[in-house]
């Protein structure tokens, strides 16, 4: 087995920015807000989104002279990771894998064209499950035939995320055999393309998307590889940074309660069998986000990542999943119902688990990497 | 090249040429486990050996023996120990916990005294904490101290002391204040060992080896100057000791202390074991759970790198450090439980079977894993402290 290097690099611009982040989301996120959101149309504030997009967030990767910030998918991450921890409904994950996909896929016209209203505070996302729920990308139902210029799709995409609110969406679809993104602009979209989804986490908004007979000019196509591996790879590097600001806000949950409720005339925090608990789920939340700034470090240095991604993804997801089910037990009859937080991290975290790829799935895949 | 690469280069080619010749008895696996006098001077050879070329308590001041150099040249060389996998040197209580508690706060003589010998393993150190009583709950030694003109009389007994028997010092916690219970009243000793009426009896472990004594107490007279601190201190100075032997606290003399299996060594294993007739990598169970291990490993040393890097530990400083025994310890325990699994068939031999994987090692480091989750503070122990000094959960 090649040997895995250790290094962590965090600048001091990072530093600034988690702090910032950290502030921001404690702010503009309490739970009264997380669930207020949850019965709303849309699933997310936009006046949040404008302030993001106001400190550069939205286009956060995106080069200085597209409009951007001009950093990285590093710097990305280090802010979904409090955005996570206070559960903010927000476009921001869907927006960042769009821009990475972009960025490492699309010439320079496409760029030209999306990247500036990206940055200026345009939603994007990207259409890439379809309803047989495989997590490899490249397994592709949909596709996109060309005629004199014009591009037709045909299939259907599922589970998008915040579709309904997006500006722009990049479609997954085979072409000639090899896949490619369709870059769609959704107020160019025929009514009742997009239908809402139902999913475990309500404070996210998805839907499935009807491409049948739709068509785009041929330049409106992404082609080669590269685009789809920058989506799995921001795809999973994001989600690990959610899954750890979200069991940092799970273990918050749980160990306020633990020193809140008593029984038998003691505070619960006090038996070992729930005690162990957190102290293990602790031990989870260091490592899993020892992986995440490992593998964004790899990331933002442009050097290979996969292993370290799945590892990262793997990893913060079981410990995230792990959280959330024992936040509910923890909290008794209480954690049974609607009004207890816990529900709100435990749906969070399996919407995570199976986003990209479950740690099963990536052990898989790392077990073929590693152990050849 | 830097500083530290041709250090590194130098120090690689000194263990190459200067790593002991194979012995014709099998080692033990750790300090805690040399039981043989053989074993005990090849050790204790080698560990001069090491501190003489100047590889031992590099960054240890110049003017006790140490090197004066900063931590990063130790660390290279032991990181180069653990990659050649070279011997390990014995005298860890010494190098790691006794020796950097006397430089935090230890008197100019006691500094002259001790910390030469330790580097050098003229002096061997020992640990007296533990007792037939009271073990996890340390607080409630019965070990007495009594004051007499310029001497203590020692009475009572402790158990478990690692390296008992060839020890010539030990740290010692015992009840100064007749009366006194719980943390009040105790004290803090560095004991010499060959004073009359202190006496050791070596102890069998479960893997049959020796290693560690109970170490018996009656009417033995110390001079008044091994108390270390003052009187009622040693609660406090035990407290801080824990901190530098779980490695929650820096300023170790170096080297290391067991020859170590690790995850690499697993996946060796994994390929010369077989399961139902093929090698043991290609089951698909034994690849997720080895995948499993590689992953946690890697997690907890990407967690050492992040722990220098206080912009990545705001929340909870102490979060790394005081769970790093938990989290390592018990690793080890389950990757080593899991070693035997990926032997099939093979995997209830035991040391000295013909047919076994590598002489039984593997059983062996199964069974002498539990030195860590048990020594030092058990398992369940550091979770309580995790959950409550980190997580600011209540006490049971
Ligand atoms: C190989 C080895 C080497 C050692 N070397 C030394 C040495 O050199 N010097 C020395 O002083 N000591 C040494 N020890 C002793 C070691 O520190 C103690 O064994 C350890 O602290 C546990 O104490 P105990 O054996 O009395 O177990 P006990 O305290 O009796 O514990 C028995 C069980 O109860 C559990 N338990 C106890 N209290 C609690 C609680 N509050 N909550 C939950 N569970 C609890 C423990 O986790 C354990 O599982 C060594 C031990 C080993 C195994």
């Amino acid at each position: 087995m090649a040997a895995l290097n250790q290094r962590i690099a965090f600048t001091d611009e990072r530093s600034m920015l988690l702090e910032t982040a950290v502030a921001f989301c404690r702010e503009k996120s309490p739970i009264r807000a997380v669930r207020d959101l949850l019965a709303s149309e849309t699933g997310f504030d936009p006046a949040v989104w404008d302030e993001m997009t106001a400190l550069g967030w939205s286009g956060i990767a995106i080069p200085e002279r597209h409009g951007g910030s001009g950093l990285t998918l590093a710097e990305a991450a280090t802010i979904a990771e409090p955005m996570g921890r206070h559960l903010l409904a927000t476009p921001y994950a869907s927006t960042q894998i769009a821009v990475q996909a972009l960025l490492a896929g699309a010439n320079a016209a496409q760029q030209a064209e999306s990247l500036p209203r990206i940055a200026q505070g345009a939603i994007a996302t990207v259409a890439v499950f379809e309803s047989e729920g495989d997590w490899d990308l490249t397994h592709i139902g949909s596709t996109a035939t060309i005629t004199h210029g014009t591009a037709r799709l045909d299939g259907q995409k599922s589970l998008v995320v915040d579709a309904t609110v997006a500006d722009l969406l990049l479609a997954s679809v085979m072409l000639d055999g090899a896949p490619a993104l369709a870059i769609i602009d959704t107020a160019a979209l025929p009514p009742g393309r997009l239908r809402p989804e139902s999913i475990i986490d309500e404070t996210r908004r998805n839907a499935g998307l009807d491409l049948t007979g739709l068509d785009l000019p041929a330049t409106a196509l992404i082609t080669g590889p590269a685009a789809l591996t920058a989506i799995r790879d921001a795809g999973l590097l994001l989600a690990t940074a959610e899954a750890c600001g979200g069991i940092a806000g799970v273990l918050d949950v749980t160990v306020d309660y633990l020193n809140t409720r008593n029984a038998f005339g003691r505070k619960i925090g006090s038996y070992q069998s729930l005690k162990h608990t957190c102290a293990d789920i602790l031990v989870g939340l260091e490592r899993s986000r020892s992986h995440l700034f490992h593998a964004a470090t790899l990331c933002a240095a442009n050097e290979p990542a996969e292993i370290a991604l799945r590892m990262a993804k793997a990893e913060s997801s079981d410990v995230f999943a792990h959280a959330g089910d024992r936040a509910i037990q923890f909290h008794g009859g209480f954690g049974f119902t609607w009004d207890c937080d816990a529900q709100l991290y435990l749906r969070r975290a399996l919407w995570l688990q199976y986003s990209f790829g479950d740690a099963p799935h990536h052990r898989r895949k790392l077990a073929d990497l590693l152990l050849g | 090249m830097t500083d530290l690469d041709s250090f590194r280069t130098e120090v690689a080619a000194w263990f190459e040429a200067n790593r002991p010749p194979e012995p014709d008895f099998l080692l033990p696996e750790s300090f805690m486990e040399v039981g043989t006098d053989q074993q005990f001077d090849y050790l204790r050879a080698w560990q001069r050996k090491i501190y003489e070329a100047g590889y031992l308590g590099m960054a240890w001041p110049t003017q006790y023996g140490g090197g004066g150099k900063p931590q990063a040249f130790q660390d290279i060389v032991n990181a180069e120990m653990t990659r050649q996998k070279v011997p390990f040197v014995p005298n860890t209580i010494g190098l790691n916990w006794a020796g950097p508690l006397i430089l935090a706060i230890g008197t100019e003589a006691e500094k002259q005294r001790y910390i030469k010998n330790i580097l050098s393993a003229e002096d061997i150190w020992c640990q007296g904490f533990s007792e037939p009583d009271n073990g996890s709950d340390l607080a409630a030694t019965t070990t007495r101290a009594t004051s007499d003109g310029d001497h203590y009389i020692l009475n009572g007994a402790k158990i478990w002391t690692s390296l008992g028997s060839y020890a010539k010092y030990m740290i010692l916690l015992a009840r100064t204040e007749p009366g006194s219970t719980r943390y009040a009243g105790l004290s803090y000793f560095l004991c010499p060992m060959h004073t009359p009426g202190i006496e050791t009896q070596p102890i069998r472990k479960l893997t049959g080896e020796y290693g560690f004594t109970q170490t018996f107490f009656r009417d033995a007279r110390i001079p008044a100057d091994c108390l270390m601190g003052r009187e009622g201190e040693g609660w406090k100075i035990a407290m801080m000791t824990l901190t530098f032997e779980r490695g929650a606290t820096g300023g170790q003399a170096g080297g290391i202390a067991r020859q170590a299996l690790n995850v690499h060594d697993v996946l060796e294993l994994a390929q010369t074991a077989r399961r139902d007739g093929r090698p043991a990598i290609e089951d698909p169970l034994m690849r997720d759970q080895l995948v499993r291990f590689l992953i946690e490993d890697q997690g907890d040393r990407l967690t050492a790198t992040r722990g220098t890097i206080p912009a990545l530990c705001t929340e909870r400083p102490h979060a790394i450090p005081l769970s790093q025994k938990l989290r390592t310890s018990e690793h080890r325990r389950r990757l080593l439980q899991f070693a035997l699994t990926l032997q099939g068939a093979n995997a209830p031999r035991w040391v000295g079977d013909a047919n076994t994987f590598e002489g039984g090692k593997w059983q062996r480091a199964y069974f002498n894993s539990f030195s860590s989750t048990i020594g030092g503070g058990t398992s369940q122990i550091q979770a309580n402290i995790v959950a409550e000094r980190v997580l600011g959960l209540p006490k049971d």
